[in-house]
């Protein structure tokens, strides 16, 4: 079933409004068949092609235009396509409601103080205790225990020996990295992809590293 | 104001009731009035080593079910007069021990004593965070090889997080032992050196305790080492931490290996 659009005069604040309405629900006229019936215009100043270029400037798929004389619409694809005869009966006339979009308009985004939260243990991380942060990084300042674990929904970042598991990029995914002033981990994992020490060999053993993702594979290289 | 003091380590075998009763006789003999608890319920050892087996009626669990007073289980040295020993009773299980009626406990031998030694059962269960719970600082004792270690560590955290003091917001003082620890082992790197432990650890370190045929001499008469031989190297290293523990600043000596005339000879100790 085709819609059909009646601007009214006058026309840019018609126009206006019909801006405001698509804002409110976005692909309300995708993909559906538009007839435009200029009746309403039929004894206003405006340019009749003009008012069908901003209307499908507007992406709406003309399909058809009533209610106005042939001749003023020389100038555009539309002059000589006949409808059906206009005043059609019934119910092809009726006005049709643009629903509102009923979900709520998001939220507005956070301050921009802290757009990435982060959480910082400034204390040794002891065998057995488990730290979980999935709203971003991870930063200890201290060492990171065997048996211990940091599970980040961003990276994390250990100013110490990482002797436990780190498993980093919960939420932000592969981007996410594992840095270390000293490597002695048990197992390392980012976005899902994990290896244990035994992967990676003792050649980094005590070093500053870092540990990312590169084509799904752990990649991990010495710092500075 | 008395200070409770739980000695504990996570891992068995380490030396932890050796430790409560050397450093429990050796605050008693600066004149500090002391008592050594045991919390090991079921597996009850420190008063074998402190010779007080046979005078056991009344214990912990009786105390703090209610079944007796604090005075009748109390057990007083015979060779040091200020100092008691509580013991656990070897009959029941952990389960008996409620923190309800351990508080009760803690807090009357609070009005009784300098210094509240707990001696903690191994393991992270009941026996060993009631032993906890109320203390105001906290010895860590551990071996020099890494299964000690971990545990230790993982000890550290339940202490910063399960006693009274960690849950008010407060920090419990922790101190490390090491425990036998042999000097002809470390010079050949077959232990894990002083600095790697305290390094994992990051806790402050208030003595280190030589491995000592000294050590299992005293346990078999049951008498503490502090007591038994003053002079030999494990009861100085002992009385050091103690008298650490008392606030005084003396120096750690890693322990070497001694050098006799064979090794001098021979170049290493004959096994």
């Amino acid at each position: 079933m085709a819609m059909v659009v009646m601007p009214e005069a006058p026309f840019p604040a018609w126009l206006d409004a019909l801006d405001r309405q698509i804002g409110r629900s976005v692909g309300f006229f995708e993909g559906r068949p538009v007839v435009v019936n200029l009746s309403l215009l039929a004894d206003s100043e405006d340019d009749a092609p003009a008012v069908l270029k901003s209307l499908e400037a507007r992406d709406l798929r003309i399909i058809g235009v009533e209610g106005i004389d042939m001749e003023r619409l020389r100038e555009t694809p539309w002059y000589g396509v006949n409808l059906a005869p206009p005043g059609r009966e019934g119910r092809g006339d009726r006005a049709i409601e643009i629903p509102e979009r009923t979900e709520p308009a998001p939220p507005e985004p956070p301050p921009a103080a802290s757009p990435r939260p982060s959480l910082l243990i400034d204390r040794p991380v002891r065998s057995g205790q488990s730290i979980v942060f999935e709203d971003g990084d991870i930063t200890v300042v201290g060492p990171v225990a065997s048996g211990a674990e940091l599970i980040a929904g961003g990276s994390i970042h250990v100013y110490g020996t990482l002797r436990g598991r780190a498993v980093a990029g919960l939420a932000s995914g592969q981007g996410a990295r594992i840095f270390c002033s000293r490597l002695a981990a048990e197992l390392l994992a980012i976005d899902g992809l994990y290896r244990t020490a035994d992967h990676w060999g003792t050649g980094l053993q005590g070093r500053a590293v870092q540990v990312w993702l590169h084509d799904k594979e752990l990649r991990l290289a010495a710092l500075g | 104001m008395a200070k409770v003091l739980v000695v504990t380590s996570g891992k068995g075998g380490v030396g932890k009731t050796t430790s409560s009763a050397a450093l429990g006789a050796a605050l008693a003999q600066t004149g500090q009035n002391v008592v050594v608890v045991d919390f090991d319920v079921g597996l009850r050892n420190l008063d074998l080593i402190m010779g007080a087996e046979r005078r056991v009626v009344f214990d912990l669990v009786n105390v703090v079910q209610g079944d007796a007073k604090l005075a009748q289980a109390l057990i007083r040295d015979k060779r040091v007069d200020t100092l008691s020993l509580l013991p656990a009773s070897q009959t029941r299980d952990k389960d008996a021990l409620t923190p309800e009626g351990v508080e009760r406990v803690i807090d009357e031998l609070r009005e009784k004593f300098d210094w509240i030694i707990c001696d903690s059962p191994a393991g992270i269960e009941r026996g060993a965070t009631l032993a906890m719970r109320h203390a105001d600082m906290a010895i860590v004792v551990t071996n020099p090889e890494v299964s000690s270690v971990r545990d230790s560590d993982r000890i550290i955290g339940l202490l910063d997080s399960k006693t009274v003091k960690a849950e008010s917001g407060e920090t419990i003082e922790k101190h490390l032992l090491l425990t036998r620890y042999d000097p002809g082992r470390a010079a050949r790197g077959e232990m894990l050196k002083v600095d790697d432990i305290l390094e994992i650890l990051a806790i402050p370190l208030i003595g280190i305790i030589p491995d000592s045929e000294d050590v299992l001499r005293a346990s078999n008469v049951g008498c503490p080492v502090t007591l038994h031989d003053p002079s030999c190297a494990p009861a100085r290293a002992y009385n050091d931490s103690a008298r650490r523990l008392l606030g005084e600043t003396i120096e750690i000596v890693t322990p070497s290996e001694k050098k006799t005339l064979m090794s001098r000879l021979f170049g290493r100790k004959v096994a």
